[in-house]
């Protein structure tokens, strides 16, 4: 008997769930891998391509910030903050002095208010445009990504010009900002608007109504609202499964109370209402960037609490005793009253906040971060099961999980 | 905890929610000693304390029966577990594990605390929330404080193999442990 035979006899013969039994497969997925953004690592038993199970890890980043924020000072311990979610940096430095301010009874000008809202409005824009594209990519649509990051380029241009850097920026100081914003660049941010407003709306046009994204992301990924709890949801994920909250309504710090804007909802909880819940919110946060231009005023930027402000250089330069301040300020730092707050902010990501706890020094007695993608991260595999590998990398972009921000 | 210099404490802003939310705290707080007892061991409240939101020390034994009541009963509804962490105190009861709780339909904050000692086990939340398996994980490779009844308490930031718990306060601050082995995939891990 012919070989060919005996195979296709075998084949006949068995059992197609025995078939399946055997293809199991145990596949590692990161830390290195590019659909993986960040260094995480995901790893999943397979039945054939569906997803039975997996787990996933993180560490590869960890860069020790909460005992380094034990063992720094509260003015050095700002250049930490924009390595944590560096995709949307100007919000991380923003919670960071918003928390120490708050725990030193310190109130900042109205200018350094306006300013520190609109940028942290741009990197919420930045962030969801990036979220999106790359999730646009893994899915195939490439074209999609270039509209949204050439915006983001301009948006960062934007950034460059008011503290030189355009991802780390480290651009509020405790009281006050590193320098005031340069002269026109409100009219700057305003064009910017304009022109991203366009570039949102013909995105729209490219990609939402386009049945092949509908197809791979209508359905998929699911997170149920009362999950959606259980895990500790918070942002723009949450949003996408029906919650709403959104803290710059609910809770709100700086002049979010003063500006309008809508919070977006979606019920689905699948890529596709995460995807429509980040779209609107751009839309959103461009309206507040525009009223936050139309109301900045020229001002002081610089609280008048002599504690924290950092001298000018005329009287360091100068004076001794401006020497002698200044030697002290960056040597050792000022002190915190000693108390214990949790700050929190709604990030492009969700609920980031600061829980500091000072016990008098200059130096923090305890600095958690608390990132909102450490818990989406954690439902990762609760939302793919059952999927196929192609959507389990369609679902992690769709969370828009970042590694410095988990790694801490 | 001890304010140390007492000099450092004015009186501060921050404690911006008492206008707004002292009175729900106080009912609240004042059911919470008539359901528990003994077991509220202590509350701080601002102003009259340094803090943004009352801390509530709990008993260890109760704290599974003070959290799902607070996250169930109609007059706390603190469904949300914003963020799950422990502090080195350096002296006996050396840590403290805080929860910040959150109400997704009160829109308040409040924040329990939990004195161990030690090596003592604390109980694990995560029947109340399954997203505090992670938090508790990090909490047990930060400061190696153990949670009884963990469905997986492993190290999480650090590798498995590493020794210590780095945020401790007798931790050293420089040192380096190496590892050239690649941490491997855990087939027992997905197992049903």
């Amino acid at each position: 008997m012919p070989m060919t035979d005996t195979i296709h006899k075998s084949a006949l013969d068995r059992d197609p769930d025995d078939l399946w039994e055997d293809s199991r497969a145990i596949v590692n997925i990161g830390p290195t891998h590019p659909a993986m953004h960040g260094a995480f690592r995901l790893v999943a038993k397979l039945n054939g391509e569906t997803i039975e199970k997996s787990y996933g890890e993180f560490g590869y980043t960890h860069r020790a910030k909460e005992k380094m924020g034990e063992n720094r000072t509260y003015h050095q311990y700002i250049v930490y903050t924009d390595r944590m979610n560096y995709v949307s940096a100007m919000i991380n430095n923003t919670v960071y002095a918003m928390a120490v301010e708050r725990l030193m009874g310190i109130e900042v000008p109205e200018r350094t208010i306006w300013i520190r809202m609109i940028c942290s409005e741009m990197s919420r824009v930045i962030d969801h445009l990036v979220c999106v594209g790359i999730n646009a990519v893994d899915i195939g649509a490439f074209s999609y990504f270039l509209y949204g990051f050439h915006e983001r380029e301009e948006a960062y241009t934007l950034i460059e010009r008011l503290c030189g850097a355009r991802l780390t920026t480290s651009f509020t100081r405790i009281g006050g900002l590193m320098a005031d914003a340069p002269e026109g660049w409100e009219k700057d941010v305003k064009a910017w608007v304009k022109r991203t407003r366009k570039t949102i709306d013909e995105m729209d046009r490219l990609l939402t109504m386009n049945r092949i994204w509908q197809k791979r992301t209508v359905g998929v990924g699911v997170i149920t609202k009362e999950q959606c709890i259980e895990y500790g949801f918070s942002g723009p994920n949450a949003r996408g499964s029906g919650i709403d909250i959104d803290l710059r309504r609910d809770q709100p710090c700086m002049f979010y109370k003063d500006v309008e804007f809508d919070v977006p909802y979606a019920t689905e909880g699948d890529i596709f209402s995460r995807y429509l819940v980040r779209i609107e919110e751009i839309r959103q946060s461009l309206n507040i960037i525009t009223q936050c231009a139309d109301r900045i005023k020229p001002g002081p930027i610089w609280c008048e609490d002599k504690r924290v402000r950092i001298p000018d250089k005329d009287v360091v330069y100068n004076t001794m005793e401006g020497l002698i301040y200044h030697f002290k300020f960056f040597m050792t730092g000022f002190e915190v009253p000693a108390g214990e707050a949790y700050t929190q902010f709604e990030a492009a990501n969700g609920e980031f906040g600061f829980y500091i706890v000072s016990k008098g020094s200059s130096k923090a007695h305890r600095m958690r971060v608390r990132g909102p993608s450490f818990w989406h991260f954690q439902a990762l595999p609760l939302m793919v099961r059952g999927l196929k590998i192609a959507d389990m990398v369609a679902t992690f972009g769709s969370i828009n999980v970042i590694a410095g921000e988990i790694d801490r | 905890m001890e304010i140390t210099d007492i000099r450092n404490f004015v009186p501060t802003t921050f404690g911006d929610w008492v206008p707004k939310f002292g009175e729900l705290w106080k009912t609240q707080i004042s059911a919470l000693r008539h359901r528990f007892g003994e077991n509220i061991q202590e509350t701080r409240m601002p102003p009259d304390y340094p803090t943004d939101v009352p801390i509530i020390y709990v008993k260890k034994e109760s704290i599974l029966n003070v959290l799902s009541f607070m996250k169930t009963d109609s007059t706390f509804e603190y469904n949300f577990l914003s963020d799950l962490t422990a502090t080195d105190e350096s002296i006996e009861p050396r840590f403290e594990l805080v929860y910040n709780l959150f109400s997704t339909t009160k829109l308040v904050r409040i924040r329990l605390k939990v004195r161990l000692r030690d090596g003592e086990e604390a109980p694990t939340a995560t029947a109340i929330w399954p997203g505090a398996n992670w938090s508790e994980r990090e909490v047990f490779d930060m400061f190696g404080i153990r949670f009884a009844g963990h469905p997986d308490l492993r190290r999480i930031l650090m590798d498995i193999r590493y020794v210590g718990h780095p945020l401790r306060k007798d931790f050293p601050l420089k040192g380096y442990q190496i590892f050239t082995e690649p941490e491997l995939a855990d087939p027992a891990l997905l197992e049903e």
